[in-house]
């Protein structure tokens, strides 16, 4: 069959990922640079059957988001720096009550109102512990559009299955650069779709902290009745304060993630078979790294390039081994230094080195490539 | 009216970015030049933010503050109670401003807990009627059927589903001494309005229409045209409020048809297609006859 290439943005990935998945429900706020996902939704979903909701605040649009994931919708929200920080009680909610959802954020600089129109990567870190409280989170760092559109398909897939909350990380490079895309046909990707429980409602507990298997999330409307609550719950979902609920309760937060992370975990690797000086990039700087490795393998300098596609859970079992074999890590990053405190926790033997821009300039092949020269010369 | 000194004091200046014919800047200098330079500004992210305070320059003259989208309000009650407390209150005139969006929808419970306090500030919604600064995006204050980039026309749909949000009423509502309804097309109206709010001790809202170019699609010469249209169509109703009582409204010289005033606006350029949209631009007339009926315009 012909390939359906299109030439597209990344943010207009993100919205075509969405609808191949399967979404049929957004809510949002306007909010740059990540308004044009709401824009081209607001004219896709009413075509293919979904919802488009523009609410009156950026809470209110991941509560609208969450209230949809009950009812059984596929459902995305997207913003960007202060529209996520406000988002975080909800991101909270979502970890707790178990509710799959898919929250883009195109990152922009910041703190604050910051750089409205500038890309940055200083969201990384809030991204796991924006929400209070202890739980895991999955992110995914698209380096193109094209990874776009099928990191957000995945996005859906691994919230329904873990049910849980996945971010997806771009910035303003990617959502508003233009690249080819090739546009899957729905039946060409895997969909996990939302599914009934296998057991009648009468024997139905939303949660189950135990065996080790996700339940599924009954949608509402369908006979299954169970409650719902930010507080600590029991496996029916009513809230305990109870220890042992209470431990297993949290515990399971951070399992069904971390014991399943070769599942949720994704990565590429450039060039880190022979390599003598690694960088560790992810997102628009892993772009800049690729062809300053490329520059260095030139002038004679084994660089190698391994770029996180999963962010969090982060990959430390790959740092750890690379590290064992590569011993100066390079971390260029479009903020102070965050990522780079992953790296330097997981490759403990290794001399880490930052390579920070935060003047809303992407990162260039030429500063990256100066560094691992200046690494490969000390 | 004001005397020649109070005019032209030079508190909004000139040099800012706003596009050609925007009317919210017009507005601003009116309004300013009545406020004068005993006034302390809380302002929400928006249009008027970013075309008065490029970098590295402003356009105010006095203590101004860019807060964030949803709570100028907040902060406004923040300063007006430091003021107090710090006895410099006297004199002073607390300004808390923001867009349709900032006001009516993200910032409406800062709003709301403001009004509820009475605190003695005036905070006025510049309302373009969606969120011109991001790329025009619906708002609540979107009127019906008007075309947004989140809102738009098509097989599906005539645009925005739902009338405007009556913000002035929910303003009311909280028992405030002041509320007010202005437009950039009457400028004395505006003035004289801004006078008395200055005047009155507590909350006080002021709403004021202030057309877009790039956002509502006109040629820029529209933009005093279609603020009078908006008025004189009963689209855009002006009145004074205290309490929860009208006290004086703009009454209509010459009803004009609503087709006048939406003709000369791109957004609404899909109602002029067919005879379905022709059943659409009816309803926005009953909008407009039912305002000239509730608020006794004619």
């Amino acid at each position: 069959m012909a390939k359906n290439i299109k030439l597209m943005q990344g943010n207009e990935a993100i919205a075509e990922g969405a609808i191949i998945a399967g979404c049929n429900f957004f809510a949002g706020y306007p909010i740059t640079p990540s308004s044009e996902i709401a824009e081209l939704l607001s004219s896709k979903l009413p075509k293919t059957g979904g919802v488009f909701l523009q609410m009156e605040d950026e809470i209110s649009a991941l509560g609208a988001v969450l209230g949809a994931a009950l009812g059984g919708a596929k459902a995305i929200t997207a913003s960007s720096g202060p529209g996520i920080s406000l988002k975080q009680e909800h991101i909270g909610y979502a970890s707790m009550s178990e509710i799959p959802c898919v929250i883009v954020n195109v990152m922009r600089g910041g703190p604050s109102t910051g750089l409205p129109t500038l890309p940055a990567q200083s969201d990384i870190m809030q991204a796991k512990w924006g929400t209070h409280g202890d739980h895991a989170i999955i992110a995914i760092v698209p380096s193109s559009v094209n990874e776009s559109l099928y990191e957000t398909i995945r996005a859906f897939n691994l919230s329904i299955k873990y049910r849980t909350p996945v971010l997806i990380l771009t910035d303003e490079i990617i959502g508003h650069m233009r690249e080819k895309v090739v546009v899957p046909d729905k039946s060409d990707v895997d969909i996990i779709d939302v599914k009934l429980p296998d057991v009648p409602p009468e024997e139905y507990n939303p949660y189950n902290y135990t065996s080790g298997a996700v339940t599924p999330l009954a949608p509402m409307g369908e006979g299954y009745r169970y409650h719902v609550t930010g507080l600590i719950h029991g496996e029916t979902g009513f809230p305990s304060q109870k220890t042992e609920t209470i431990k297993n309760a949290q515990n399971w937060l951070i399992d069904k993630i971390y014991k399943n992370i070769e599942d949720i975990e994704k990565f590429d690797e450039f060039q880190t078979e022979d390599a003598d000086i690694l960088v560790v990039a992810y997102g628009s700087t892993s772009r800049s790294t690729r062809q300053a490795v490329m520059m260095a393998r030139t002038a004679g300098i084994k660089a190698g390039m391994f770029r996180p596609i999963t962010i969090w859970p982060f990959p430390e079992k790959q740092i750890s081994n690379l590290s064992k074999r590569i011993k100066k890590i390079l971390v260029p990053e479009m903020n102070m230094g965050q990522i780079i405190l992953e790296i330097q926790r997981n490759a403990c033997e290794s001399q880490v080195y930052g390579l920070n821009v935060v003047t809303g300039e992407p990162i260039t092949p030429d500063q990256i490539y100066a560094k691992i020269k200046e690494i490969a010369e000390s | 009216m004001l005397t020649k000194e109070e005019t032209h004091n030079g508190i909004f200046t000139m040099g800012h970015t706003a596009c050609s014919g925007c009317a919210q800047s017009m507005s601003v200098k009116l309004i300013m030049e009545v406020l004068g330079k005993n006034t302390i500004a809380a302002t929400s992210t928006g249009c008027l933010e970013v075309f008065s305070t490029r970098y590295p320059e402003s356009s105010w003259r006095i203590p101004w503050i860019h807060s964030l989208f949803e709570n100028s309000a907040a902060v406004a009650s923040g300063i007006e109670a430091a003021l107090k407390i710090t006895g410099k209150k006297d004199g002073i005139t607390v300004l808390g401003q923001g867009g349709d969006g900032g006001t009516a929808d993200i910032g409406i419970q800062a709003l709301s807990g403001m009004f509820e306090r009475n605190q003695d500030i005036l905070y006025i919604c510049y309302d373009n009627g969606a969120y011109m600064n991001t790329g025009y995006q619906r708002s609540g204050l979107t009127p019906l059927n008007a075309y947004t980039t989140t809102s738009p026309s098509g097989k599906e749909s005539f645009g925005n589903s739902r009338p405007k949000k009556y913000m002035p009423e929910i303003a009311m509502a909280h028992r405030i001494p002041y509320t007010a309804v202005a437009s950039a097309g009457y400028p004395l109206d505006l003035q004289k309005k801004v006078k008395k709010a200055k005047s009155i001790k507590g909350a006080k809202y002021l709403q004021v229409d202030v057309p877009c170019v790039p956002g509502w699609k006109y040629e820029p010469r529209y933009s005093v045209k279609l603020a009078k249209l908006a008025v004189q169509t009963g689209l855009y109703p002006l009145f004074e409020a205290e309490y929860d009582k009208i006290i004086s409204v703009k009454k209509i010289s010459r009803k004009v048809p609503v087709e006048e005033y939406l003709k000369l606006q791109g957004r609404f350029k899909h109602l002029f297609k067919d005879e379905a949209g022709k059943a659409e631009i009816e309803k926005i007339q009953n909008i407009a006859d039912e305002n000239i009926a509730r608020y006794a315009l004619i």
